[in-house]
């Protein structure tokens, strides 16, 4: 009886998560006639070097996220905790903005007129060409994303017991050891949750690169958002691009998973 | 030394975060158009912002579905986590790896693959893309984030409290109604808050679903940064900023204050 109360929950999951999913498989293996095809999964291998360019992006930000986050939030966490939740919310705030708000509040930074620019000029450098580049992009990734970096890592660290860091710097570590063999090895499951929230959503924009990348740096969200809503109006092509950019999500979750089994003989501590 | 390197860099990621910000709305006061010069300070882009018609029904667009989805995906989901919680083991892992699909997949897949849904079933049923499948859409992307909240508070529940109820003479629903949705609400509310913020934010999906006759709040923001620069932005921008920084701080001081009050209540109780 209690059972019965989940059904209605799970046929809508049916009808509109795995149908859904289902028809965009059917859509990638079919033509507009809705015959078999392999040509919408043939045809992305035209765009490789658009499928590199995103992974490649969505890799650097998320490195660079987690070098800037990682710090940051060991910070945070060492803070006095009545001092701690003022200064989340302090750090939290900015991600509550709508990301097309802070991603057009680049594009006002970095344009040619920009204050940056304008700022550079007055030490008398530049004007560079801030925006429509690749390092646009990259940065528009970065403070659009790092939130997701901070919040996982932030809480893993908070959970961390004190009194082993107290034990292991008694027992003659640095401080710096023992980051690195205490906090670094507890704090992976964050780690790994941070990669995925900042990485999944980097790879799949469409946003940023329309906005600071300009024409020159399409993404793969660009190419499918182009199949669906642009001019080249084409669902089968979209749909084959959508399947393999799951699929390439998926491996990467499946290594970065991979990573996490390899160190769990470590985790013994939690 | 050390103290002073750290928070010199707590300072530093401050100011990455907020500088942006602080460009728009400083700018959203300023006379000209630009972005760069500050030529005066005039508050004539708040007012056209006000007037603007089109912004104000998006406006009004948003709200309506991020009420109603977020509504609907908290009974739904509150039902859900329910039953799924009484399910045995494999089921259950069905189940919640299916709830997890459209958290976990990129935002753009599940805008994409609802709108071939959508457009399949438009075509056959002659109804045309808007508020509900706006609707539609964003409760399925909500509820999962409902079942998420509310599950662990199913954990946590005595699960002789059902029988106990149903011994005294409670049928099921009243079991539910009296017993145990009064112990999972906290989760449910902030399933609740959750689903109704990310419904208000949301813009990837709405863009793929809502078709050409209605649009949310995020959508005109998007077709507008399209355009040229328009400090109306810049001063929904500061409004948003002003409504976000006034409910957080209050949340943070409404939980503060109930954190002291249970600190309280156990110092008495050690007293005693």
């Amino acid at each position: 009886m209690k059972k019965l109360t989940s059904a209605p929950y799970l046929l809508w999951m049916i009808i509109f998560v795995l149908v859904p999913l289902f028809m965009v498989a059917y859509f990638a293996f079919t033509d507009s006639g809705g015959a078999f095809t392999l040509a919408n999964i043939i045809k992305t291998k035209e765009y490789a070097p658009i499928f590199i360019k995103s992974i490649t992006f969505a890799a650097i930000s998320t490195v660079i996220c987690l070098l800037l986050a990682y710090p940051l939030s060991y910070i945070l966490s060492s803070m006095k905790l009545s001092v701690q939740g003022t200064m989340l919310l302090i750090i939290m705030l900015p991600m509550w903005m709508n990301f097309l708000l802070r991603t057009y509040a680049w594009q006002a930074l970095l344009g040619n007129n920009g204050i940056i620019n304008n700022l550079l000029g007055l030490i008398g450098i530049g004007p560079f060409k801030l925006l429509n580049t690749q390092g646009a992009v990259i940065l528009g990734m970065v403070y659009d994303y790092i939130p997701f970096m901070i919040l996982p890592l932030y809480t893993v660290m908070a959970k961390i017991d004190k009194s082993i860091t107290e034990a292991a710097e008694d027992l003659g570590c640095s401080k710096l050891q023992s980051v690195i063999k205490i906090t670094v090895p507890l704090s992976i499951p964050g780690i790994i949750s941070g990669i995925t929230m900042v990485f999944v959503p980097a790879i799949s924009t469409f946003i940023i690169s329309k906005m600071l990348g300009g024409s020159s740096n399409l993404l793969i969200g660009d190419l499918i958002e182009m199949q669906f809503l642009g001019n080249a109006y084409n669902p089968n092509l979209g749909a084959g691009i959508a399947l393999v950019l799951m699929i390439i999500i998926l491996i990467v979750m499946a290594i970065i998973n991979l990573i996490d089994k390899s160190d769990s003989d470590d985790k013994v501590l939690m | 030394m050390k103290k002073v390197l750290k928070y010199a860099y707590l300072a530093l990621m401050t100011v990455f975060l907020y500088a942006p910000i602080f460009v728009l709305i400083v700018f959203s006061f300023n006379s000209t158009k630009s972005h760069t010069v500050m030529s005066g300070f005039t508050l004539k882009w708040y007012f056209e912002l006000f007037s603007d018609r089109i912004i104000m029904s998006s406006l009004v667009t948003t709200v309506i579905v991020a009420v109603s989805a977020s509504l609907i995906s908290t009974v739904l989901g509150t039902f859900a986590a329910y039953g799924i919680n009484s399910m045995r083991k494999l089921p259950k892992t069905l189940a919640l790896n299916t709830n997890n699909i459209p958290i976990i997949n990129p935002e753009i897949v599940t805008g994409v693959s609802l709108m071939l849904l959508f457009v399949f079933f438009a075509a056959r049923m002659h109804f045309k893309m808007g508020y509900i499948t706006l609707i539609i859409a964003h409760i399925t992307f909500d509820t999962p984030y409902v079942v998420l909240n509310i599950m662990p508070k199913f954990r946590q529940m005595d699960k002789n409290l059902v029988d106990a109820a149903e011994d005294l003479g409670c049928n099921g629903m009243q079991a539910f109604f009296k017993v145990v949705l009064p112990d999972i609400f906290p989760g449910v509310i902030s399933g609740f808050l959750m689903a109704f913020t990310f419904s208000l934010d949301d813009f990837i999906v709405s863009y793929f679903v809502s078709g050409t006759s209605v649009q949310t709040l995020p959508i005109t923001i998007y077709s507008m940064t399209r355009k040229q620069v328009s400090p109306k932005i810049n001063a929904l921008s500061t409004i948003i900023f002003i409504v976000v920084l006034t409910v957080l701080i209050t949340k943070n001081v409404i939980e503060n204050k109930r954190v002291k009050k249970v600190q309280m209540a156990v110092r008495e109780e050690i007293k005693i």
